[in-house]
């Protein structure tokens, strides 16, 4: 009997069980998927959270309920991976040998890396929202502020959902002119990059947003201390932008398990093959979602798209043939813009977000890179696809895991 | 778009970055910085070099790489490229700038 081993059961690794669960033969493989926590969380939810849109129970659920009861669940921390000898070791001292290992580990937050940033003003007016606590704890925080300058700031790039940064500043511009206290809150986006629309296309179609919401822009900005107690925000070129409320990214890192079993990067993202998902150090290890270094976006989307690939490349991998090198980086993303309305990108590792019609070319309904309530419908109804489809495996209708070009208005872009 | 470098018709994006790296060299590189009111020092040319070696390795491109590079400090980093380093060195070192995805 061989064995394949998944590590996480979060968007990405629960994908892939339930993908290979009906196509390996069931008398020669077995399947394992281990993750230590028990709910899975919706985390696209972490952005409607703070403002009451969503409520904490639409973004949980028991993560036992998406894993096909033919696999072998385990709820445990993982200590190591002992890739040379092909073995998972588990707390406890529990061993998994496996024949083919999927990483899936996903990325985390780490606000330890900046100095000052979880420090005494952590949950007090030092938030994030990348994680069900601190998303929950700012909603909370939200519901009683009289105001004052709130400060949207990324620390460093890649991070998860690259977009979501710039929805939490719509959103909130929508939540404050709702609640009729806009006119006391004064809202900055900080950024390490040129600009928060780093893509020509993207810049001249969408940076009206900032100005009429009145939404100010620090770029360049690269973070090196937090001062809690004078509440600034201080950069390597001694750039200060002073908060009453900072809602940051902090440095996105991949699980301590890779660093501890010396497979990760500078950022514990795993050295993954970009077209093949293939780990570049082991090929009986694969990677998928937020826990590769693939130069994509870290999304919910890029991940469906790579589990249909992967799922591929480990029949032919199991057959000895040669990997497809199919996967293109492909991400598709609601973009929400507060008001009720969203936009919606289509992009891969050599194509940037243009304007368009999705997914059928020519009709739509949804228009690419142009804000429309349709697109925040699509956002809205994306929460149930998430939980009835996308995790279950489910090939959603008409969006292929390859970008198709087609529909699309890139001729304007050669200039 | 085109534009004429250090007397060379060079392909270039709307924001002036080089399309096409096997355009660069290094008297490009060096108008390119002269437009920024950089001028090269030995010390430039080391970091262009790292942010060369990065390039051609597919690695992105960071302040904490920077940092952990050994090459230079963030502070010096920021005193040789002032006001947005990564962008303006990048653009000298005829590679494009570190992007998010829109």
């Amino acid at each position: 009997m061989k064995h394949l081993v998944i590590l996480g059961a979060g968007t990405s690794g629960t994908m892939m069980v339930n993908h290979l669960i009906g196509k390996l033969p069931k008398k020669e493989w077995k399947i394992t998927i281990v993750d230590q926590y028990k709910t899975h969380y919706y985390q696209p939810g972490f952005l409607f959270l703070p403002f009451d849109i969503y409520t904490t129970k639409q973004v949980k659920k028991d993560g036992r309920k998406f894993i096909p009861k033919e696999a072998n669940y385990i709820q445990k921390k993982i200590e190591l991976i002992l890739p040379k000898e092909n073995l998972v070791k588990l707390e406890g001292g529990e061993e998994l040998p496996y024949d083919i290992l999927i990483v899936a580990t996903g990325t985390n937050i780490a606000p330890d890396e900046i100095e000052g940033m979880d420090g005494p003003g952590w949950y007090k007016d030092i938030f994030d929202f990348y994680t069900y606590e601190g998303a929950k704890a700012l909603r909370n925080k939200l519901r009683e502020w009289k105001g004052g300058k709130l400060v949207v700031h990324i620390t460093e790039m890649p991070i998860k959902c690259p977009i979501a940064p710039l929805e939490f500043v719509f959103l909130a511009d929508s939540y404050f002119k709702n609640k009729g206290m806009r006119d006391k809150v004064d809202i900055t986006f900080v950024t390490p990059l040129s600009g928060a629309f780093t893509k020509p296309r993207a810049t001249k179609a969408l940076h009206y947003l900032l100005e009429e919401k009145n939404i100010k822009e620090v770029t360049d900005f690269n973070i090196e201390r937090v001062d809690y107690e004078n509440k600034k925000i201080i950069d390597y070129a001694d750039t200060e932008v002073a908060y009453d409320l900072l809602v940051t990214v902090p440095t996105n890192m991949g699980d301590a398990l890779l660093e501890r079993s010396g497979m990760g990067d500078e950022l514990n993202h795993i050295p993954t093959h970009k077209a093949t998902l293939q780990t570049l150090d082991h090929e009986n290890i694969f990677a998928i979602g937020d826990a590769t270094n693939l130069p994509t976006s870290k999304a919910g989307s890029v991940a469906h798209f790579e589990a249909e690939i992967l799922t591929e490349n480990i029949l032919h991998y199991i057959k000895g043939e040669p990997l497809k090198e199919e996967f293109d980086g492909h991400a598709n993303c609601f973009i929400e813009t507060g008001n009720g309305k969203a936009l919606l990108i289509d992009f891969n590792y050599t194509h940037e977000p243009v304007e368009g019609t999705f997914p059928f070319p020519g009709v739509g309904p949804l228009q690419l890179l142009k804000e429309s309530r349709a697109n925040h419908m699509g956002k809205m109804a994306f929460k149930w696809v998430y939980w009835n489809m996308l995790l279950k495996g489910t090939h959603i209708p008409f969006v292929s895991a390859n970008m198709s070009t087609k529909g699309k208005h890139f001729e304007e872009m050669e200039s | 778009m085109e534009k004429l470098i250090a007397q060379r018709t060079i392909s270039v994006n709307e924001e002036g970055y080089l399309t096409d790296f096997s355009q660069w060299t290094k008297e490009i590189g060096e108008e390119i910085a002269k437009e920024q009111n950089i001028s090269m020092t030995d010390r430039h040319w080391e970091v262009i070099d790292y942010i060369h070696d990065k390039f051609q390795k597919q690695e992105p491109l960071s302040i904490r790489g920077i940092k952990k590079s050994g090459v230079i400090n963030i502070k010096e980093f920021y005193k040789l490229f002032p006001g947005g380093p990564l962008k303006k060195a990048t653009m000298i070192a005829g590679i494009p700038k570190p992007k998010s995805c829109i």
